[in-house]
């Protein structure tokens, strides 16, 4: 019985989508997301944030909220959650080099596959009202966590509603 | 305010540090519940000799026997037969016994083992079978899978599925970490463990990779990953979310779910990476992709009805404007496995509020559902098709538990420490 010490290194081979080859041109050309798109990518080498992050991390601002909730089985933006949304489509019109990754969540009833497609809608539905509102599709990555990530342990709703949500977050941040 | 801090790292130095910081040792404990209504008796001796070796060989094949749920072990004491001469067949006739197993093992000067052993019909009074096996002496517990197996196939004509293995994850805390161990439990070892969740762990036909959905990126992503050489790649790494790998059974292909063309839907992939091909077009969810056998169709999961269901396609030809209906009962059918013969898919079926194992004859639409736990998961069949390995919960913990094809016999696997889920029972070895 081999104990994990005595075994070799893993070697990534390929770590991007960059090495695979790119199918034809319905799929978006944007697919080298996996190479990381650090902060110093977005800003310029080693120059620090830029100015907009104070924004984002105003509390006062309705930016700095990066959560919007649902209901169950739902992955429509209620519409408590209309401004927040807007408010983010409307930064990411305005700065161009910003960009964000939408995650979306579900609680943890049911399939872990099928969560990750409900996550999906979640997230797809985010990015939805923030491309009719001026922001780029270049400017936003919409995945899934599913089940995976919650923010709150257990059965039951109190737990379940907290993780059912999509979370934005500003790349370079 | 999220704790998921997005920031741009090379996975691969955390996952080594991790390597070298964890005991990777885990076994998983069996319990045994149930049992068929009639099993076969069979007594088996300890074999001569064997209690010189590093690792007995009867107690190990005893306990395969036992998992199944279709044998009742005789008791030997009091007799100890090693060679068909020695055998008083009206003494095991009398004990019940139908079958038993007698053997003796040999050290020999290389420092392997030569095994011998045979298996005796009472009523017949004649052997149904014998095999002499040499192995080293750190294989002991692979021999006495393989001699489980012979006697199970001579008993029960049915192929034996105690020689394979099962993959699952274990998380402990924040970690997580892919896992391959024998299918009693023994011989854990972590395939891959990191700080981010791994799901959906799949066996490649002959039992030489994994494909597996990693977050490790922030994001999931399809790898494939080569067991013996621990090298890997990332077969599916596209803008979105990638996720639910399945081999094609020439093992050339993935099927795989990606988000890039809107919404969650199937696509073909070639092992390496190329040859991205879209195989289901709906406005819905479409996942859970699983070959059939003979590689023709691919059943999955789809809401684009209304509600989540298994729906099945073939493979080739136009993209599945003709994927089949397969379940009709209840608003929420996923999670499909195929058996290894074709006839008959394993899934979850939820109905009064609990999620549960069931299995639906494709022939006859005939669905019998196998559990009474609440949150079953992540059925798979054993390749015999006799056991079906899930994910299910108890006290708040994750364990596995496996149920055979007709109910009767259950088995919960648990460890110490963390929860385990996502199981995936592997192909049999490449000599069957």
């Amino acid at each position: 019985m081999k104990k994990i010490l005595g075994i070799t290194l893993i070697v990534l081979l390929a770590g991007c989508a960059s090495q695979t080859t790119q199918p034809d041109e319905e799929l978006n050309a944007d697919s080298g997301y996996s190479d990381g798109m650090s902060g110093s990518d977005l800003m310029g080498s080693g120059s620090g944030r830029p100015g907009y992050f104070s924004q984002l991390n105003d509390p006062n601002s309705i930016l700095y909220q990066r959560s919007v909730y649902y209901d169950y089985d739902s992955y429509t933006v209620k519409s408590e959650y209309r401004e927040l949304v807007l408010s983010h489509a409307r930064f990411l019109r305005d700065n161009p080099d910003a960009s964000v990754i939408l995650q979306g969540n579900t609680d943890d009833r049911g399939s872990r596959e099928y969560n990750l497609a409900l996550g999906q809608r979640r997230a797809d539905s985010v990015r939805n009202m923030m491309t009719l509102a001026g922001a780029r599709d270049s400017q936003i990555e919409a995945v899934s966590l599913g089940e995976e990530k919650p923010r709150a342990l257990g059965h039951g709703e109190s737990a379940w509603s907290q993780n059912r949500r999509t979370d934005i977050l500003y790349r370079g941040e | 305010m999220s704790n998921y801090r997005f920031k741009s790292h090379r996975g691969i130095w955390i996952v080594l540090f991790w390597l070298f910081s964890l005991p990777s040792f885990a076994q998983l404990n069996i319990e045994i519940f149930g049992g068929g209504a009639s099993r076969i008796p069979v007594a088996i001796v300890p074999f001569a000799d064997e209690n010189a070796l590093p690792q007995n060989l009867t107690p190990v094949i005893s306990a395969d026997l036992q998992r199944t749920g279709l044998f009742r072990l005789i008791d030997p004491a009091g007799s100890s037969p090693h060679a068909p001469v020695e055998v008083v067949y009206s003494d095991w006739a009398e004990r019940g016994a139908n079958a038993l197993v007698i053997g003796r093992v040999t050290q020999l000067s290389s420092g392997q083992v030569e095994i011998q052993f045979r298996v005796m019909d009472v009523a017949k009074k004649a052997q149904l079978t014998g095999l002499a096996l040499t192995v080293p002496a750190t294989q002991l517990r692979a021999a006495a899978h393989r001699i489980a197996d012979v006697i199970y196939e001579a008993l029960t004509g049915d192929v034996g599925v105690f020689s394979t293995r099962i993959a699952y994850v274990l998380k402990r805390g924040e970690r997580y970490a892919l896992q391959v161990a024998d299918s009693d439990g023994y011989n854990a070892q972590s395939i891959i463990e990191y700080t981010e969740p791994i799901i959906s762990p799949a066996w490649s036909p002959d039992g030489s990779q994994l494909a597996y959905v990693s977050f490790e990126n922030k994001k999931p992503v399809v790898y494939v990953q080569t067991l013996a050489t621990r090298e890997r790649r990332a077969v599916a790494s596209f803008k979105g979310s990638n996720s639910a790998p399945a081999w094609s059974p020439d093992g050339k292909r993935l099927a795989v779910v990606l988000t890039n063309q809107g919404g969650s839907q199937i696509f073909l992939v070639n092992v390496d990476g190329s040859g991205l091909q879209r195989l289901s077009r709906s406005s819905g969810i479409d996942t859970e992709p699983n070959f059939s056998p003979d590689g023709r169709y691919i059943l999955f999961t789809s809401d684009r009805g209304g509600s989540p269901q298994i729906y099945r396609m073939a493979v080739t030809g136009s993209e599945s404007s003709n994927a089949e209906r397969m379940t009709f009962e209840g608003s929420y059918n996923v999670s499909p496995d195929y058996s290894q013969d074709g006839k008959s898919f394993t899934f979850i079926h939820r109905h009064n509020n609990q999620f549960n194992v069931a299995v639906q004859e494709i022939g006859s639409r005939q669905v019998q559902i196998l559990t009474n736990s609440r949150f079953d998961e992540s059925p798979s069949f054993a390749p015999n098709g006799k056991m079906i390995l899930y994910a299910t919960e108890i006290n708040g913990h994750g364990i596995l538990s496996a149920v055979s094809r007709d109910g009767q016999t259950r088995q919960h696997l648990t460890v110490q420490t963390g929860d385990i889920r996502e199981p995936a029972w592997g192909p049999l070895p490449k000599w069957k």
